[in-house]
């Protein structure tokens, strides 16, 4: 109990309390003390992959154990975690390393490495692929739901109508003041309904950090209550 | 009624296969609309060209990944050659694993552009530009950054000792940075623009998706961004402004692909109108 919940919950107050005490003290020891929290941070934040990484295996590897529904797919995500890796710390990331020069004795340190290979060449056309395709699936949904069927929905297809217009040259060329009529929309409306929602989301963290501070807030903890 | 009918029936294939058609067409038959150049667009442009002076340092946030490429990859490499064509340098920077590879692209991608059309100015990675190392930690790397940038990286994305670099010469922190543009289609902006600017008063510009440029605009009245690129338009509005310059070669990616957004826009709202000139006949039709 103390070690999952008592310890953890004084970690986050001593140090919440530290570091908001820090921010007001301009003396060179709370700035060094500043300093060592940020590579504490930095090298936690660095053991966060590990995790990541852990849970992705463990994850599929149960899916091909239990052979549940497109289990053969998991096989590739593991297959292609490796593999990646495996390239990534032979291979280097962005200039060949030594030892891939050692193997492949044609590979220059000026060329492409492995990695950065399956980088240029698989992922980034997969990935644009894949995102590419949210414009034929907006076009259906435009199509089928967007109707004016109140008047706070007509208010925003027309809107939308505008800016959608106004964002790009033919909307310029078939009426030349569209995109100072879009930049007034961004500018004013739009930025007084940001501004709102800003403000509430940014006190909703400062709450909500000063009841993790003082242990109000435990939800992080895990574990229920 | 016939055509209503038709419009409400219609197969969502032949919605995919036009607006296909849309996009491919104007990249074999472009026609190159005139466009009008944004005071947000313009801003960045003229204090990369006016307000800072040779040898400065402009930091470029690569905060992307090939998801949003299309839109953000040509502001990347038009703003490092802009930068480079006033002899200034060039450091990209990215919080997030995948951005490092974009940010690698884009400066091969400029180097190569820049020394093909400028041989007489030839500009070298480690000299005149580089990529900081992939860091984890977001935004402790953001205020790290503000304390001692060789402390946070060590060194750059190609193993080379940030000390021992010459494009890193007189730089210690945010202080000597003249201005950091980030790109990002995610919240990210916010991490650069509450720990960066808000604590250590780093002028900065934002780069973004034309979906999220619409969340910053609060920013740039506040002057917490002296300028903002949203989506595919904010670049290809800087690729003419640096085209006017006439220095740099490279591919104006942005520009190219305006043709082939522009009529996809249309497409949608002529699907829009059609959608709802059909909901509306069908309505009256059945209340009758």
């Amino acid at each position: 109990m103390f070690l999952r919940r008592t310890l953890p919950l004084l970690v986050s107050a001593i140090f919440g309390i530290a570091l908001i005490l820090q921010f007001f003290v301009p003396h060179p020891a709370s700035k060094s003390f500043y300093n060592m929290m940020l590579d504490w941070l930095i090298i936690v934040s660095a053991f966060t992959y590990l995790i990541a990484v852990q849970s992705t295996v463990e994850l599929h590897f149960t899916k091909i154990k239990r052979k549940v529904e497109g289990w053969q797919y998991s096989i590739i995500v593991l297959v292609s975690l490796f593999v990646t890796a495996l390239l990534g710390v032979l291979g280097g990331a962005f200039m060949p390393t030594t030892l891939w020069m050692k193997i492949f004795h044609s590979v220059k340190p000026t060329d492409t490495t492995p990695l950065m290979y399956t980088y240029l060449y698989m992922q980034m056309p997969m990935q644009s692929t894949i995102f590419s395709l949210l414009a034929f699936y907006m076009a259906s949904a435009a199509f089928r739901s967007f109707r004016a069927r109140s008047f706070d929905a007509t208010l925003l297809l027309v809107t939308a109508g505008i800016v959608t217009l106004g964002r790009v040259p033919l909307g310029e060329f078939i009426y030349k003041g569209l995109p100072d009529v879009v930049e007034w929309i961004l500018k004013y409306p739009n930025m007084a309904a940001q501004r709102g929602i800003l403000i509430g989301v940014q006190l909703g963290i400062i709450a909500t950090s000063i009841k993790i501070i003082l242990g109000i807030e435990r939800k992080y903890l895990g574990g229920g209550k | 009624m016939k055509f209503i009918n038709f419009i409400s029936n219609l197969d969502k294939r032949w919605i995919y296969l036009i607006l296909a058609l849309c996009i491919i067409i104007p990249f074999l038959f472009p026609v190159g609309f005139p466009m009008k150049t944004t005071p947000p667009v313009k801003s960045i442009y003229d204090f990369i060209e006016d307000s800072i002076p040779e040898g400065g340092v402009v930091l470029i946030g690569a905060d992307y990944d090939p998801s949003t490429m299309a839109e953000l990859h040509p502001m990347a490499k038009v703003i490092a050659a802009h930068a480079l064509s006033n002899n200034l340098r060039v450091l990209f920077v990215t919080l997030y694993p995948q951005g490092a590879g974009m940010a690698q692209d884009a400066i091969d991608n400029v180097l190569k552009e820049w020394n093909k059309s400028n041989p007489e100015n030839q500009k070298q990675l480690g000299k005149d530009i580089t990529l900081l190392a992939y860091v984890p930690g977001v935004s402790a790397v953001v205020l790290k950054m503000g304390e001692d940038i060789t402390q946070t990286f060590n060194e750059d994305g190609y193993g080379n000792k940030l000390s021992e670099l010459e494009v890193m010469k007189g730089i210690k922190n945010y202080n000597d940075i003249n201005l950091m543009v980030e790109l990002a289609g995610s919240s990210v902006v916010l991490t650069w623009l509450i720990y960066a600017n808000g604590r250590y008063g780093l002028k900065m510009g934002i780069g973004t998706t034309a979906v999220s440029a619409a969340e910053y605009y609060s920013y740039l009245q506040s002057k917490q961004a002296i300028g903002m690129l949203g989506g595919l338009k904010g670049a290809a509005e800087y690729e003419h402004l640096l085209d006017k310059k006439n220095v740099y070669g490279g591919r104006k990616d942005a520009s190219i692909g305006m043709d082939a957004q522009s009529s996809a826009h249309i497409f949608f709202i002529i699907l829009i109108i059609l959608g709802n000139i059909a909901y509306f006949v069908k309505k009256r039709k059945e209340g009758k």
